[in-house]
């Protein structure tokens, strides 16, 4: 479960970056697009980091 | 401009055990401890003032990107060369190394100084939370130039902003800790967006052909960072300004020597090089993106002169920006309360840490709807680092240098005296130097603390020559037998 949310949490924020890199580069992303998908990465960085981060910083 | 981390946690679960003894070698930690705790601390909401405040500056492209590198390199070695020997050396918390040389009562009056700029950096850090309140509520927001709270709506936003985090700091920070600590990684990339969708919206509104990363640096000369006269009430800003001002608006914490508290738990002393971690990325890549987003906000619309993160996070990010907005603010802000109600307790003992916090939590809220400290935030970053630094100089001439001049180190603890009246003088006489430097036009605040440390330095020698006299016979005595 712990390594699970580990990788969910990681591909999140690769999420969280490639929608920018995709606006910045001209790749067919309008910026509304790029706030949608920033939102629903950071909802998953949030859900999904804590199970493993929680618990290390104790 | 702090945010709580894996050492800080690590030292607040030890910190009963070390407050006043050398931290032992089993409690030390290693490099990537420090790493994460440098890269999360210096990535925070101020940043999202200070990048704008750059451009309201005037400031050139060369002039911000190399004086942002080689004042930031300062940084890191004034934290390698002057704070981490001695830490890892004796290994103490600043408060008992500054108790050893200035005495108890002393020590008190540099805890309220330092409480009293904890108190309105935390207000700085509450303002910037609440501007992301106005992009949901219509109401008018303090302008550039700004020094009252210029609406009821702000003061409102201020005033819940400001007393939700009052009563987390109030209550225990641990939880807000660790959930900075998971912001953090995720912190750090919305910056770094705001950078690329900002540059991007500025190829778009300028139809710059970029074809490589010349054409990248053109745009960056002509548009962004475009030099010339600052906005009206800003002062110019050159590479100097840049430079010193990176170099020196960690101040307190690296010549000031407060982080000997944290790198005391240092395995090595060159581990203070993870500074750079914090430096580069908030200090270089976090200010200039968030520069990125006011600069095309001036371009779109050249009036609007005001500097929100809030509105100006939301245009590039949307929701997620909002949140970074938020989020930067008060996982900085909780801990700043926190540490200046510590501050501050230490002054009246008697007095609970909730009610101390919950007073000082509500001073910084009400600092916070001014925002002249959040608009002037260069300045007073540099009068902070100013007025602590001098500290941090009778500390290195205490450690490495009065021996040599036969003077008594730890001179309080020696003499059992609890107010150094050598250290005091030596505290208070360059400040009041520096800022008569300043205020008669002949130094810039953010250049006045160079001179100051040294003036800071000398004095103290010279005074403990005068001042030590009357117990170096006994000291001397007692030593020989």
């Amino acid at each position: 479960m712990k390594m699970i949310a580990q990788i969910i949490s990681w591909i999140s924020l690769v999420v969280l970056m490639v929608p920018s890199v995709l606006f910045l580069a001209g790749k067919m992303i309008s910026l509304d697009q790029v706030k949608w998908v920033m939102l629903l990465a950071t909802i998953l960085w949030f859900v999904t980091a804590p199970i493993w981060m929680w618990k290390e910083s104790k | 401009m702090t945010q709580q981390s894996q050492v800080e946690q690590n030292q607040e679960q030890v910190i009963g055990e070390f407050e006043r003894q050398p931290v032992p070698q089993n409690a030390l930690l290693g490099f990537k401890s420090f790493i994460g705790m440098y890269a999360g601390e210096h990535c925070a909401g101020t940043e999202l003032m200070i990048g704008p405040l750059f451009i309201a500056a005037g400031v050139s492209a060369f002039d911000v990107v190399v004086g942002l590198l080689v004042g930031n390199a300062l940084a890191v070695l004034s934290w390698m060369l002057l704070c981490a020997p001695i830490a890892t050396r004796s290994r103490l918390t600043l408060y008992y190394q500054l108790e050893k040389i200035c005495g108890r009562n002393l020590v008190t009056l540099y805890n309220l100084a330092n409480g009293v700029m904890f108190c309105f950096l935390a207000g700085a850090m509450i303002t910037v939370s609440a501007t992301a309140v106005g992009v949901w509520f219509d109401f008018p927001m303090p302008g550039l130039n700004d020094l009252y709270p210029n609406s009821v709506g702000w003061v409102l936003a201020v005033g819940v902003v400001g007393g939700l985090i009052t009563v987390v700091a109030a209550s225990g920070y641990r939880m807000v800790a660790k959930f900075a600590n998971i912001a953090a990684p995720w912190m750090v990339l919305v910056f770094l967006a705001f950078g690329l969708i900002g540059l991007k919206q500025f190829i778009t509104a300028t139809n710059a052909d970029i074809q490589s990363v010349s054409d990248i640096w053109t745009l960056a000369k002509t548009q962004i960072w475009k030099g010339g006269d600052p906005l009206p009430g800003q002062i110019k800003f050159t590479f100097w300004h840049i430079m010193f001002f990176a170099w020196f608006c960690n101040m307190a914490m690296h010549i000031g020597m407060s982080d000997l508290s944290v790198i005391r738990f240092a395995k090595k002393s060159w581990y203070a090089v993870a500074s750079a971690a914090g430096m580069y990325v908030g200090h270089f890549m976090a200010w200039l993106c968030a520069s990125i987003l006011y600069a095309y906000q001036l371009h779109l619309d050249p009036s609007q002169t005001d500097v929100l993160p809030g509105p100006m996070a939301f245009r590039a990010a949307g929701l997620a920006g909002i949140l970074c907005v938020i989020v930067a603010g008060w996982t900085t802000a909780n801990p700043t309360i926190y540490r200046a109600g510590l501050a501050f307790q230490a002054i009246m003992p008697n007095r609970s840490r909730f009610a101390v916090t919950l007073i000082t939590g509500i001073i910084a809220t009400i600092s916070g709807m001014f925002p002249a400290i959040a608009m002037k935030l260069l300045g007073f970053v540099a009068l902070y680092g100013l007025i602590l630094m001098p500290m941090g100089a009778v500390i290195f001439v205490d450690f490495w240098l009065i021996k040599k001049f036969g003077l008594q180190s730890s001179y309080a603890e020696v003499s059992k005296t609890s107010f150094n009246w050598a250290a005091f003088l030596a505290w208070v006489m360059p400040v009041s130097v520096c800022v008569w430097l300043f205020k008669a036009g002949i130094l810039d605040i953010y250049f006045v603390s160079l001179p100051g440390w040294f003036l800071a330095a000398i004095l103290y020698i010279l005074i403990s020559m005068i001042y030590q006299k009357k117990i170096r016979p006994q000291i001397n005595h007692k030593q020989e037998s």
